[in-house]
């Protein structure tokens, strides 16, 4: 079988997830002893190429067309290079963009599409393994076709790694202009505030458990007492309580500062893409399944109401 | 002009719970409106106050235990609703993306918007992909993950901005007609007023049968068969502290310390 992957990159950068795809992508391929195939879609295509040329890599697809990501000319192009390979299994990157494309690639293929693969594989028909409820439970589904499209969740295979011996080929993919019904204006960074918790050494960082506005009192004198920076998941910068720039997340800050304290944070697979990085992951949790303490070193199963006043006080 | 906002009741699921066949217990399960359809609502609420020539309706694929929640979205100030529940729906188990982008294509055809808002995703399946799907479908064109929304009616312009990973956004003019799938965060969702939850009880809710908008049992017959629910396995190794709030802290206080933390 043929597995064709999709590369993602932005502002001149390829992003992680596109070798993330090519690891995803040979398992399956290998479990069935097929071909895998990587495209990559306007930019310095030449560069992504022999960067995405990876081990395990049999063809790469360069599509010279734009700069930067635009969904209406990927749908078109992604589409046309699908029905010239057909691919058993079209992977493309569960990212804010390819959720841009994606769906409508696989209803313009008439391909069932399971988005968000936490896990992969291929029988005589495609099972996809997806989480549920805010990461509770996993459920795994069976796709009855023999053709699918699937996003796969960032992060969640290793990088290929390697050098390969991938045929790189031009695709000449032809664009309707008339179908290209939007258009990218710019690019804008959020946040240049005051607060750069990417250069904290210490976070205190805060999520949905804090329940109310005021009690964020608590973790400013709790930060107060350790000499540490306040962060937050984005319950609380979605609520306005904290300024966008202390988010620490996928559509927040990465950081990697030595001590991370999660207070009321349940450790959304969002919330731990920014965070997994620290030194120390210590945990205050209610819930004692919450996510967060899958990552965490150490984790006190507690009311955050109970626990930082008495850490306070320890730090008085 | 008319914005149709689509809604889903989700499920919340308790901290302890226990899973029966394919299903969690109902006994561990809250419903609630989705958190990232209170955000597309309050997008469309706002259109509307900000002009006196627009209709918002809300439209929810459902079963009539739905009906409390798409009523939260009428005392909001959502005009008029519309749910769409038979039993081909509920025999049909997995409703992806595909599916239920069909069920609100038959819903939008019948109502003809100039722009459709929904939540990004939803808060228990999560697929992320109906939006889009549903653009799709209609011929419209669409908007992913939209955090800003700058309506030029005159124009026929949305101009948007996108919210992409690492704290960047793109900024994307999307022509109308089209889907905005709306992030949480964009605005700050109302609270019903008593005054709205009064009203929400009078405000017309239409129930269609598949039959009524022209499908059959054999358009929600989803390819995706879901074969097995589980708790993940804890991949965690923490050393959890136990004992009195006052044990755990001067326990973590330690830890803490010991790494250099409030020297």
């Amino acid at each position: 079988m043929t597995v064709l992957t999709v590369a993602e990159h932005r502002r001149g950068e390829l992003r992680d997830v596109s070798r993330e795809l090519l690891t995803a992508g040979r398992q399956v391929a290998d479990a069935t002893g097929g071909e895998l195939h990587a495209a990559v879609v306007g930019g310095d295509v030449k560069a992504f190429a022999d960067d995405l040329n990876r081990d395990g890599v049999d063809r790469i697809h360069t599509v010279d067309d734009g700069a930067e990501f635009n969904h209406d000319v990927y749908t078109q192009v992604v589409t046309q290079l699908a029905e010239a390979v057909d691919p058993d299994l079209l992977l493309l990157p569960n990212s804010v963009n390819g959720l841009d494309y994606a769906p409508a690639v696989a209803s313009r293929l008439d391909r069932p599409l399971v988005t968000d693969a936490v896990g992969l594989s291929m029988g005589e028909e495609p099972t996809v393994t997806r989480e549920l409820y805010g990461s509770k439970v996993e459920t795994t589904i069976d796709v009855h076709a023999e053709r699918a499209v699937v996003t796969v969740r960032p992060a969640e295979w290793p990088a290929a790694e390697g050098t390969g011996d991938a045929t790189v080929e031009p695709f000449d993919a032809e664009i309707d202009e008339s179908a290209v019904r939007s258009t990218v204006t710019g690019f804008e960074e959020v946040g240049g505030g005051e607060v750069d918790i990417t250069d904290a050494d210490v976070l205190v960082s805060v999520g949905r458990g804090i329940e109310e506005e005021e009690n964020l009192d608590l973790i400013f004198d709790l930060a107060d007492a350790l000499d540490a920076t306040v962060s937050a998941s984005r319950p609380i910068i979605d609520n306005g309580w904290l300024e966008k720039d202390r988010q620490v997340g996928q559509s927040g800050k990465v950081v990697t500062p030595d001590v991370y304290i999660a207070i009321g944070i349940s450790g959304a697979v969002q919330h731990v893409a920014g965070m997994k990085g620290a030194d120390t992951i210590v945990a205050i949790n209610t819930d004692p399944n919450a996510p967060i303490f899958d990552i965490a070193d150490y984790g006190i199963h507690d009311d955050l109401f109970e626990v930082v006043p008495a850490l306070i006080e320890e730090f008085r | 002009m008319k914005v149709l906002v689509t809604v889903k009741e989700v499920a919340a699921v308790d901290d302890e719970f226990e899973i029966d066949g394919l299903t969690i217990d109902d006994r561990y399960v809250t419903a609630d409106l989705n958190e990232w359809d209170e955000y597309a609502v309050e997008a469309a609420v706002q259109i509307r106050e900000a002009g006196d020539d627009v209709e918002v309706v809300g439209v929810t694929i459902g079963d009539a235990d739905t009906e409390e929640t798409i009523r939260q979205a009428l005392a909001k100030g959502v005009d008029r609703a519309v749910r769409v529940w038979d039993d081909a729906l509920a025999d049909a188990g997995l409703l992806d993306p595909e599916t239920k982008a069909r069920v609100l294509a038959a819903v939008a055809a019948e109502e003809d918007p100039d722009l459709v808002l929904t939540g990004v995703q939803s808060a228990d399946d999560g697929f992320g992909a109906t939006g889009v799907t549903l653009a799709e479908k209609l011929g419209f064109e669409w908007a992913a993950v939209v955090n800003d929304l700058d309506l030029d009616r005159d124009a026929g312009v949305a101009h948007v901005h996108r919210e992409l990973e690492g704290g960047v956004e793109e900024l994307t003019d999307v022509e109308l007609p089209a889907v905005l799938t709306i992030q949480t965060g964009i605005n700050e969702p109302r609270y019903a007023s008593l005054r709205g939850i009064r009203q929400a009880q009078s405000k017309e809710l239409t129930e269609y049968t598949l039959a009524d908008l022209g499908l059959d049992a054999g358009d929600v017959d989803s390819p995706l068969e879901q074969t097995s629910l589980y708790e993940p396995e804890s991949e965690g190794d923490a050393t959890v502290f136990e004992g009195s709030a006052e044990e755990t802290a001067a326990e973590l206080a330690g830890v803490l310390r010991d790494r250099g933390v409030g020297q």
